[in-house]
């Protein structure tokens, strides 16, 4: 192994002369895991016993431990010497491979819709090899979901929007864009929320078809809600000063991950709505 | 720049530890949290550990003895599985040796995301609760598979199975999140003049299982939640009443568990090539090689998810690739194991306890790699599916395999993590009577699977008695060679030796073995520059 050949040289001269941030203990990280735990417990509880306060009272742990440990990090990039440009990069690498596994677990679903949509003859009991199965009406994908993609691509460029403004220096234009995008993806949710009001097919029984669609736009309307929390905080922080033109790596997290929240749309739009439109019920 | 300086030097950073509470729960140190794993996982194993006992006290003689029924004997094989797989052997190799080692190895001070690393330990705790509670409360009886229908709500309607994926959720959770903090780390924490192809095998190893977890572990996320929604809230994923189908299941689940089966064995091979290096006091042949054989083994592990399905009604093309693709990981494993060989070949051999385990540890997992080759075989494994054959292949590979590599860390390493050094005797006790253990628990099962007893159930015909037997005896030895490893434990944290910075010699090259034993809180205060 080329190792063999490695010496250590003590020749650096101050102590603990290196870039790397090394975090003070923190209680968050237990308190979520047990809130977790909790929560998962409780959807198990309510599943089975409807029992509703389990649930509740863990999702609000994690949300608690959520703020505090967030609110510490803020509180860390924001004291001199702690977020030094290689711990930035860190940062990147990390919400890069975070966004990368969030990609896998779409795949998850979007495995789950192909399989079923390009090989029909998967779907069991059907008189014919059809997707969408035989006797299901969909959504007209040129009506609210055209609109919903309207809207998500209009994010994206709100964003950059702020993006740029931030970069010119532009606080005023910054907070403009942001909140544009912030405003927009509560549209969308709303519109999401519609459309599910006036869904023709029932989540609960009402066999493959809605499995597929409810989980997969779901999951993403989650990720929405998820995005547009994440970009209002970005909003607060802006407002209060704490980007620079040079140091706002929380903005670009926050609107990487709208891109990625974007493109998952796009492709649910294209290969669930459009590609898999049948007879339309609107 | 002079008052910069002047502040460093007026606190101290050398012995900045934290109190006990604030150490060992709300830590932020790689090393602590690296113990913490550790223990877990051997808490973890008397679990796993005891209801392999129960079963092969089961299954020593046919008739039911001790289960009452088929559905408790499937949830005593799920709760083995699950326990071993997600709660022993990945705690124990990536959050523990890799905690440990990772930043040491790289010369990094510590992990990426301290913090992350944290809660990667600490959502395991529910995730076993829930695993060891669904125990309670009738348990889970699908086999940790977890095929439907056999899970869904139909034939097991109870809490269990469901505390049982959410188990898997928190432990999933777990591995996504330290796989971005390894990965992180590695690429972003290297110390000045470590490149990657100066970089250490064991973090090769991990920076491989890490790309695994990443990629892998989402994709059964969303399998258990559609397998969460069919059972609890209507949907019909993979119920054909509702037009679902369960071989979606089955693509999702195995497209995401082979990649597993290499996340549990890649740090071991890492572990393997330092010890078998160290002990024979040669570099260890062909760095790059083995380096790339693992990312190669890592890639093609992702397309070859569909030979655990060969007999669920694919077609034959499908087989006939998948089989194809199967095999070609034979390749880069054969490049591992010749010159694991070949690292060996001429070397200063010193037959430590680590180094038995090692050589151990390439015999049984080249036993392991051949009957996969042959269980690759898309025909032949029609026959073998689901037989005893399976069981001994893959407990070849991770219970021998695994298990031995975990061992051999141990034994290199628990000097440099506990200050104290284990005794060589009983550490050489513990060895041959696990390796005998294992091989006559494990080698019988070949025969019995070609003879076509099948696997999953607690009850046979007669004809299978003998082998079951002396199996079963291999497990009693195997247990007894645990409670031995629990005493060398014991003696080993109570030993007065003081085990020196680098106990074995020039053999020992990388930079772990530079500090003194066990490291500083940080390890580094200055990076170490690598030439």
């Amino acid at each position: 192994m080329a190792s063999s050949n490695m010496t250590v040289e003590a020749d650096i001269p101050p102590p603990n002369k290196h870039p790397y941030h090394l975090v003070e203990p923190s209680p968050w990280p237990m308190v979520a895991s047990l809130a977790a735990g909790m929560m998962l417990f409780g959807i198990i509880l309510f599943a089975h016993n409807n029992v509703h306060w389990v649930f509740g009272v863990g999702l609000l742990g994690v949300l608690v431990s959520m703020f505090f440990w967030f609110r510490d990090v803020v509180r860390e990039a924001r004291t001199p010497g702690l977020h030094t440009p290689v711990v930035r990069l860190g940062l990147r690498y990390g919400m890069m491979l975070f966004i990368a596994s969030e990609v896998m677990f779409f795949v998850a679903f979007f495995w789950a819709y192909f399989h079923f949509a390009l090989y029909p003859e998967h779907v069991s009991g059907a008189a014919q090899a059809v997707w969408p199965p035989a006797g299901i009406t969909t959504f007209d994908p040129f009506h609210l979901p055209l609109l919903n993609t309207l809207i998500l691509l209009l994010s994206g460029t709100t964003v950059t929007w702020a993006h740029h403004a931030l970069l010119a220096g532009d606080r005023k234009g910054m907070l403009q864009g942001l909140g544009l995008t912030v405003l927009l993806g509560l549209l969308f949710t709303f519109f999401q929320a519609v459309e599910y009001s006036e869904a023709p097919f029932a989540f609960s029984g009402g066999g493959v078809y809605p499995s597929v669609f409810f989980l997969a736009t779901g999951f993403h309307g989650f990720h929405v809600i998820v995005g547009t929390i994440f970009l209002a905080v970005c909003w607060f922080r802006a407002r209060a000063g704490q980007f620079t033109p040079q140091r706002h790596f929380g903005f670009e997290a926050a609107a990487w991950y709208w891109h990625f929240v974007d493109v998952v749309w796009l492709f649910l739009f294209v290969c669930v709505y459009v590609l898999g439109a049948g007879p339309t019920a609107h | 720049m002079a008052t910069a300086s002047d502040t460093h030097h007026t606190h101290d950073h050398h012995d900045h530890t934290p109190g006990f509470v604030a150490r060992w729960f709300f830590s932020t140190n790689h090393k602590d949290i690296g113990i913490l794993y550790l223990i877990f996982a051997v808490a973890a194993a008397l679990v796993g550990v005891g209801l392999s006992l129960l079963m092969r006290l089961e299954l020593a003689s046919p008739g039911l003895q001790y289960f009452a029924d088929g559905q408790a004997w499937n949830v005593a094989v799920t709760a083995h599985g699950v326990v071993m797989v997600f709660f022993v052997i990945m705690p124990a190799l990536i959050g523990g040796f890799g905690n440990y080692f990772v930043p040491i190895m790289i010369g990094a001070p510590d992990m990426a995301f301290p913090r992350l690393n944290n809660i990667s330990f600490w959502l395991l705790v529910p995730a076993l609760i829930l695993a060891v509670g669904s125990l309670f409360v009738g348990g889970a009886g699908t086999g940790w598979t977890l095929y439907p229908p056999l899970s869904n709500s139909t034939y097991q309607s109870g809490m269990g199975v469901d505390m049982a994926l959410f188990a898997l959720h928190l432990a999933g959770a777990s591995s996504i999140l330290g796989a971005a903090n390894f990965i992180t780390t590695i690429f972003n924490m290297r110390a000045p003049g470590m490149t990657l192809h100066k970089m250490p095998l064991f973090v090769w190893g991990m920076l491989v299982t890490a790309f695994l977890l990443l990629l892998s572990v989402p994709v059964l996320g969303g399998a258990i939640t559609m397998l969460i929604t069919d059972r609890n809230f209507g949907t019909a994923f993979f119920d054909p009443a509702g037009g679902g189908d369960p071989v979606l299941f089955q693509h999702l689940f195995w497209f995401f568990g082979h990649p597993e089966v290499y996340i549990m064995i890649l740090p071991g091979f890492g572990i393997i090539s330092h010890v078998l290096s160290t002990f024979s006091r040669k570099p260890i042949f062909g760095y790059l090689g083995m380096a790339y054989a693992m990312v190669a083994i890592g890639v093609v592990g992702f397309v070859v998810w569909a030979h655990h399905m060969f007999t669920s009604g694919i077609s034959v093309d499908t087989r006939a690739y998948f089989m194809a693709a199967t095999m070609v990981i034979a390749v880069p494993t054969g490049i591992k194991i010749f010159s694991w060989i070949a690292t060996m070949w001429g070397g200063s051999i010193r037959f430590t306890t680590p180094m038995l385990f090692a050589i151990g540890f390439v015999f049984l997992f080249t036993v392991g790699g051949v009957s996969g080759v042959k269980l690759a075989n898309a025909s032949v494994d029609v026959i073998l599916h689901n037989t005893y054959y399976v069981v001994a292949h893959f407990h070849y590979v991770l219970s021998l395999g695994a298990v031995f590599s975990i061992y051999a860390g141990f034994y290199y390493w628990i000097g440099k993590m506990s200050g104290k050094q284990y005794p060589e005797f009983w550490g050489q006790i513990h060895f041959w009577m696990t390796f005998i253990g294992v091989n006559l628990t494990f080698f019988p099962m070949h025969f019995l699977g070609a003879q076509g007893m099948p696997r999953r159930y607690p009850d046979y015909p007669d004809a299978f008695s003998g082998w079951n037997m002396v199996a079963s005896v291999g497990a009693y030895i195997s247990v007894a060679s645990f409670v031995v490893f629990l005493y060398v434990c014991w003696r080993t944290f109570t030993s007065k030796e003081v085990a020196a910075a680098n106990p074995w010699g020039e053999g020992a090259t990388t930079l772990e073995w530079q500090v003194s034993s066990p490291p500083p809180f940080h390890t580094f205060d200055e990076l170490p520059r690598i030439r």
